[in-house]
């Protein structure tokens, strides 16, 4: 099972302020390489707070990050994707205006040298999202379509591909089929698994039963910025696992 | 079977709208120059009138192009017009005061660049709601700046090395042409910095994030980009940019004058607006915003040309505006998924 693995990040005892609201308590997270880990709870109650925090978006005010046993202070997105730590945003965080490639390598573009300067190598990007899409089994017409061009379950493939460009080791979902057609749910929860199976530790933000017990291996329930319940998946029922979402033991 | 031979139609009309927004524009132009050509055969593409057109577009295309990458990051710079004319004032000023001509030449770059900075600065750091409050703000103080020191009077005369970008004149004798088949410096210049600055937005790591944070300013920030870093250098490059145009105007006009870009500002907005440039931020070229630079300055020409009356000139330009966003909201319908 997942706890033989190696574990990848763990977060102890993190506290979040905003001004007078806490957002977060001592909340506590582990996540082994090849593992899903499902992260649930109601509207506020601090799932998305707390993944802001793992990505280094906020500071936490109280409690610390290790990862792979190293505690590490994050001070931007930056620092989190160096680790290895990919975040996939609920708004998929994509440019409409630019094609594929240039979203998957967006901050982190291949460059060539021109005397002085520096430029976008082209075609180096083409051919590395090509193989990593290749890699990924995501059908696209092209590498240079345009994201807007895209349907939303291509764009969340799309925003996964781009997560997972730079061998992640952790990669976070927020709600990765919540604005998808039935039809596309599958192809992403495919994503996950082929994913876990290249050791890469998955935490997915889920409203949807359906999404956590397909691909999760474990579940853990915030309540009002508290850890409230976590379970392996084989020990836990749906209907529990929406009590805890509602506060209920 | 219909259906079928629709979607086909469609597809093509599809693969098509890439072409059109790229070239589109300059297809416009084209058929503006023919128009014109035929309208006034004799005088429009003689060497005087089309060495005058670019003359009368040099500096007001420096504006365009600035305000164009403001654009892209879906922000706008009012203030243009007014950095040009503090600008100008500084050099006039410098220049009075008998500074060398590499000082004089330098210091208006130098000026513009600082309050180009100052936009950049007050949008991210002041986090003003938008970037049309700081520039309308900076619109009044530089140029109130520019009168204060000047004391609201023109300063004139200049060195010939100072005016010689705005008034220089690059002989072609060699070539076999006449005397008065001349280029101006100034065309020279509008090419080789609308060059560079295509190379920057197209081929360089900046260029493409500035297009990124026009198209999604979060993804920008998420993919590490520093977003605010960006926009400072973009607000700078601007100001930058109409430093050059006062470089120009001063040697145009061999003069610093209160009135100096005074609404230029919105002929810049416009120009990028014809040119294709969004609103929305993110999408745009600059050779687009040269084709609109370019239409603007013919169609002032010609109808100059044909003496017509400014007024009309205005009820023109502003038509083209309307109908230039119009194209634009129906290509964003057809080739977005919404």
């Amino acid at each position: 099972m997942s706890t033989t693995k190696n574990l990848l990040l763990e977060a102890k005892g993190v506290t979040k302020y905003f001004g007078t609201i806490t957002a977060l308590e001592n909340v506590n997270l582990k996540i082994h390489g090849g593992e899903c880990l499902g992260v649930v709870g109601d509207n506020g109650a601090g799932k998305s707070t707390l993944m802001k925090v793992l990505s280094g978006l906020y500071k936490p005010s109280a409690g610390s990050l290790f990862f792979e046993g190293n505690e590490k202070v994050l001070e931007s997105p930056r620092d989190s994707q160096i680790l290895g730590l990919e975040m996939v945003y609920q708004d998929l965080a994509l440019a409409g205006n630019l094609p594929i490639g240039e979203n998957i390598f967006l901050g982190r573009e291949p460059t060539k040298n021109l005397g002085l300067m520096k430029l976008l190598d082209f075609k180096k990007i083409k051919e590395l999202t090509d193989a990593h899409l290749g890699k990924l089994k995501i059908n696209v017409k092209s590498a240079d379509q345009k994201v807007e061009e895209l349907s939303g379950g291509q764009r969340q493939a799309v925003a996964i591909a781009r997560s997972t460009a730079f061998d992640a080791k952790v990669v976070i979902m927020d709600e990765p089929t919540a604005a998808l057609a039935i039809k596309e749910v599958g192809k992403v929860l495919d994503l996950i698994n082929s994913l876990k199976k290249t050791g890469v530790g998955v935490i997915v933000i889920s409203h949807r039963m359906d999404d956590i017990f397909t691909v999760c291996d474990r579940v853990m329930a915030l309540f009002q910025g508290t850890n409230f319940a976590e379970a392996e998946l084989s020990k836990t029922s749906r209907d529990e696992v929406i009590g805890w979402i509602m506060g209920k033991k | 079977m219909i259906e079928e031979k629709d979607k086909k139609q469609e597809s093509l009309y599809l693969k098509l709208i890439p072409y059109f927004d790229k070239y589109g524009i300059l297809l416009l132009l084209l058929i503006m120059i023919l128009v014109m050509h035929i309208l006034q055969p004799d005088v429009f593409l003689s060497w005087r009138n089309v060495t005058n057109v670019f003359k009368q577009i040099s500096w007001q295309s420096m504006l365009a192009l600035g305000v164009f990458m403001v654009i892209v990051t879906a922000g706008i710079d009012l203030s243009v017009g007014s950095i040009m004319m503090l600008s100008l004032m500084i050099l006039a000023i410098v220049a009075k005061a008998g500074a060398p001509w590499f000082i004089v030449v330098i210091t208006p770059l130098i000026a513009g660049f600082l309050c180009g900075l100052i936009n950049g600065a007050g949008i991210t750091f002041l986090r003003m709601p938008h970037p049309f409050i700081m520039t309308l703000g900076t619109l009044y103080i530089f140029r109130g700046t520019g009168n204060l020191i000047s004391g609201g009077t023109p300063i004139s005369g200049f060195t010939d090395e100072v005016r010689y970008l705005g008034h220089g004149r690059i002989d072609l004798t060699w070539l076999g042409l006449e005397k008065s088949q001349y280029l101006p410096v100034s065309l020279v210049l509008i090419a080789i910095v609308y060059f560079i600055f295509w190379i920057f937005m197209n081929h360089s790591r900046t260029g493409k994030w500035i297009y990124a944070i026009g198209g999604n300013p979060n993804a920008a920030r998420a993919s590490g980009i520093n977003v605010n870093k960006i926009l400072i250098i973009v607000y700078s490059l601007c100001g930058f940019l109409s430093g050059i145009g006062a470089l120009i105007l001063a040697g145009r006009a061999d003069s610093g004058y209160p009135n100096a870009g005074l609404q230029s500002e919105l002929d810049a907005i416009a120009a990028c607006i014809i040119g294709g440039a969004s609103f929305f931020g993110g999408r745009g070229t600059v050779l687009g915003v040269f084709a609109g630079v370019m239409i603007m300055g013919i169609l002032r020409n010609g109808l100059n040309l044909m003496d017509v009356s400014s007024f009309w000139q205005q009820v023109l330009i502003g038509s083209i505006i309307v109908l230039a966003v119009y194209i634009d909201v129906l290509r964003r319908d057809l080739s977005t998924r919404k």
